[in-house]
């Protein structure tokens, strides 16, 4: 009761809310690099936001399910390569667990993709024949993402014998311990992180370049920009919207095994929501339809959080991370790359 | 753009098909090699029991003197045919601990039925997803129904405490194997008796135990957000008194799987063990990601990740780690019977319904008819069962209750 007399006493000395810059600065190299893993991740997951929100000015809430599945696909996958799970860490090799690496990137990428292709044609594409307001399309992204979730927690394991999804988190297959490898001022690197934060830089790098640099990209820029003298144009109009869905769908496919090699235990169904609502965030915060923005908005958000959680304590993350994007909308309205797929600047 | 996308496609699905072949046909090559390497020397990990503690963290040796009553006991006994209700969470996501219970209690009157042919008593079973709300719904049909003289249940401390004032309305024993709550005890009922140690037996419990028996020195409590985790951690902590390092008191969130900062803060601290106060679905990442960062210390928890999705989740990484809980161990003739007739291994409280289901029989079998001569039967109850000696307070309370320290092993 004494702490109504005394409000200022009390802050300080209750440990509800800690100040610990020593605990930052001790761990500085280790925050940064686990950030940055976790920040590349987001930022593959942005890109989808971004991507379609350019083109079609449509936050699609979805996409996080779409990387949920994605982390299904990975799974699914490997449980058809004649991976049982066991929670312990398989050891194959080299050269055999980079291929399976791959075949399970593949799964997840075909499995995201297809789905946020079929999500597109299935719950927006009827809504833009019928020239729907952009409410509806937010409430049906919102309508889609709870269907998918729950297909996955209860259909899904009638489906697949109790294999895939149902209530708790899959059993992990471990592909890859993690090994230190080398070390940044004291913090050492694991092969995992190695892995996901090179795999990120280049899927990004892709990605840009592909956008930015072919003839399919020239036609989502100039969607993106004006539907309508784009269309005059001869570009489809339906086409680029399947292909911004498609690339989405794949980089979180994409994004979905780097995750599941740093949490093993992370695909459930419920697993996206979260990293979804972050990755949404990045893209804010880089300025959304901006994809340069979404791939800086993730690596920023990752590290931010993590220095936050060190600073202020971990039960604080999220907070750290959104007070962290009110204020950078406050002096950036539109991110801090700007909001621009939709611009000539891209 | 028109013509070159079918062909781009074709030459993806073409690429698909091929590695997906490739991925099919090295399965078969390296299947044998796979599963081998897999195990990694360890055989399956699995919680088994280790010690049952007071609540001084000493060592309390399981006494064996007496015979566990059989459900089975009284091949001559006649009555008429009753009923007795189980209520508890059979579907959603909690679904696991109402089957447990359930099973536990079929198995016993199974038992009873299959030995005295002119006492049939029936077991009816009704879900409440243990949700507090669905159980009120659930409540009033239980009380209607004249058949029913008992009821074992309800499973989990929410929903106990919505409904009840009904059931003690209704004079219906309410008989839970389950609801660990310390404050169901305080209302005043005169239906209620609780089949195993409350929450504030175990903090203290396992505190003491680790302070006393592993001799740690330096501890840290790391807890989630739930009702259940912030009560446990505090009583962890006050009962570790100086051991609670409170540099490395980690807060994480129910539903979160990236714990990188926690795990940061642990590993500064360098502490003998960390404690966990949560349940499995976080506990398990957890486990994993301070094994992966290097941390070396035990992992202690309580009875909300005492469950083998801890270890299925966990692998290796959950090795050694103490799991406390009110419940007892299965002893093994228990286990093959339930394993034979569930086809699956007995879970957490399963032990403690086939007890109480057990002693509800035995008044059945000695002359019970209705609600009240139950509820007098189990308050003047004194015998063994599987789990431990049951005597009850007037409170509803047992008037000795232990908890049981699981470890991986």
């Amino acid at each position: 009761m004494s702490s109504v007399l005394l409000p200022g006493a009390q802050v300080l000395t209750d440990p509800m809310i800690g100040f610990d810059l020593g605990a930052l600065a001790r761990n500085f190299w280790a925050l940064t690099i686990d950030g940055l893993t976790y920040g590349s991740i987001y930022a593959l997951v942005a890109v989808g936001y971004t991507l379609v929100y350019g083109v079609l000015r449509l936050i699609n809430f979805a996409h996080s399910e779409i990387f949920m599945l994605g982390m299904f696909g990975v799974y699914g996958t490997l449980l058809l390569l004649g991976f049982t799970p066991s929670g312990n860490a398989y050891n194959e090799g080299i050269p055999l667990t980079i291929m399976y690496l791959g075949i399970a990137l593949i799964g997840g990428m075909i499995v995201a993709g297809t789905s946020a292709v079929g999500l597109e044609r299935v719950a927006y594409r009827p809504l833009r024949k019928r020239g729907a307001p952009s409410l509806v399309f937010l409430i049906t992204a919102i309508g889609a993402s709870f269907v998918i979730q729950e297909f996955v927690h209860f259909v899904l394991p009638k489906l697949t014998n109790g294999k895939l999804g149902g209530v708790n988190a899959q059993q992990p297959i471990r592909l890859v311990e993690p090994v230190d490898v080398f070390s940044v001022f004291g913090a050492t690197v694991t092969n995992i992180e190695i892995v996901i934060i090179l795999s990120a830089l280049v899927l990004a790098f892709a990605t840009d370049r592909f956008i930015n640099a072919t003839k399919f990209g020239r036609g989502i820029r100039a969607v993106a920009q004006d539907p309508v003298t784009a269309t005059l144009m001869g570009v489809s109009r339906e086409r680029v919207i399947m292909l911004t869905f498609l690339i989405g769908g794949v980089l979180a496919g994409a994004a979905a095994l780097l995750y599941t090699l740093r949490v093993p235990s992370g695909i459930i169904y419920s697993g996206g929501f979260i990293l979804g609502i972050k990755a949404f965030s990045a893209a804010v915060l880089g300025g959304i339809g901006n994809l340069r923005g979404a791939l800086l908005g993730g690596l920023l958000l990752g590290v931010m959080e993590l220095y936050g959680q060190a600073v202020f304590g971990t039960e604080w993350r999220d907070v750290v991370a959104f007070v962290l994007l009110v204020l950078v909308l406050m002096f950036r309205p539109t991110g801090i790359l700007g909001e621009s797929l939709g611009r000539a600047r891209v | 753009m028109r013509r070159s996308t079918p062909r781009l496609a074709g030459t993806a699905l073409v690429l698909v098909v091929g590695l997906a072949v490739a991925g099919c046909s090295s399965k078969s090559s390296d299947d044998t090699g796979s599963s081998a390497s897999s195990t990694g020397g360890t055989a399956a990990l699995s919680i088994q029991p280790l010690v049952q503690i007071d609540n001084k963290g000493a060592e309390v040796k399981v006494d064996n003197s007496g015979t566990p009553a059989n459900p089975a006991g009284d091949a001559s006994a006649k009555c008429d045919p009753v009923t007795i209700a189980m209520a508890g969470a059979l579907t959603g996501p909690n679904a696991a601990l109402g089957i447990n219970i359930l099973n536990g209690a079929t198995l016993a009157i199974d038992a009873h039925n299959a030995a005295a042919p002119d006492c049939q008593v029936a077991i009816k079973q009704f879900d409440t997803e243990g949700d507090p709300q669905k159980a009120t719904q659930v409540a009033p049909t239980i009380v209607g129904d004249a058949s029913i003289i008992g009821l074992l249940g309800p499973a989990f401390s929410g929903e106990t405490k919505a409904v009840g004032p009904v059931f003690n309305q209704a004079g219906l024993l309410s008989l839970t194997a389950s609801a660990t709550n310390p404050d169901l005890t305080k209302n005043g009922w005169t239906n209620f008796f609780r089949g195993l140690a409350n929450d504030a037996v175990q903090g203290p419990s396992v505190a003491a135990y680790m302070v006393n028996t592993l001799k740690y020195e330096k501890v840290c409590v790391v807890q989630d957000d739930s009702d259940y985790g912030v009560g446990l951690a505090e009583q962890i902590t006050s009962g570790l008194g100086d051991a609670a390092d409170s540099s490395c008191n980690a807060k994480v969130k129910t539903g979160d799987k990236q714990f990188d900062a926690a795990v940061q803060q642990v590993k500064d601290a360098e502490p003998d063990a960390v404690f966990y106060a949560g349940y499995y679905a976080e506990g398990a990442p957890f486990a994993s990601q301070l094994k992966e960062s290097g941390v070396t210390a035990a992992f202690v928890s309580a009875d909300g990740t005492n469950d083998p999705q801890f270890v299925k989740q966990a692998g290796n990484a959950a090795k050694d780690a103490y799991l406390s809980c009110p419940c007892g161990p299965a002893p093994d003739q228990f286990a093959t019977d339930y394993q034979a007739k569930f086809s699956t291994a007995p879970g957490v409280y399963s032990v403690e319904a086939y007890d109480l289901a057990t002693i509800m029989l035995l008044g059945i079998d000695s002359g019970v008819k209705d609600r009240a001569g139950l509820i007098d039967w189990v308050k003047n109850y004194d015998g063994d069962g599987l789990a431990r000696h049951y005597k009850w307070e007037s409170t509803g309370e047992l008037a000795s209750a232990l908890i049981w320290i699981y470890q991986v092993k």
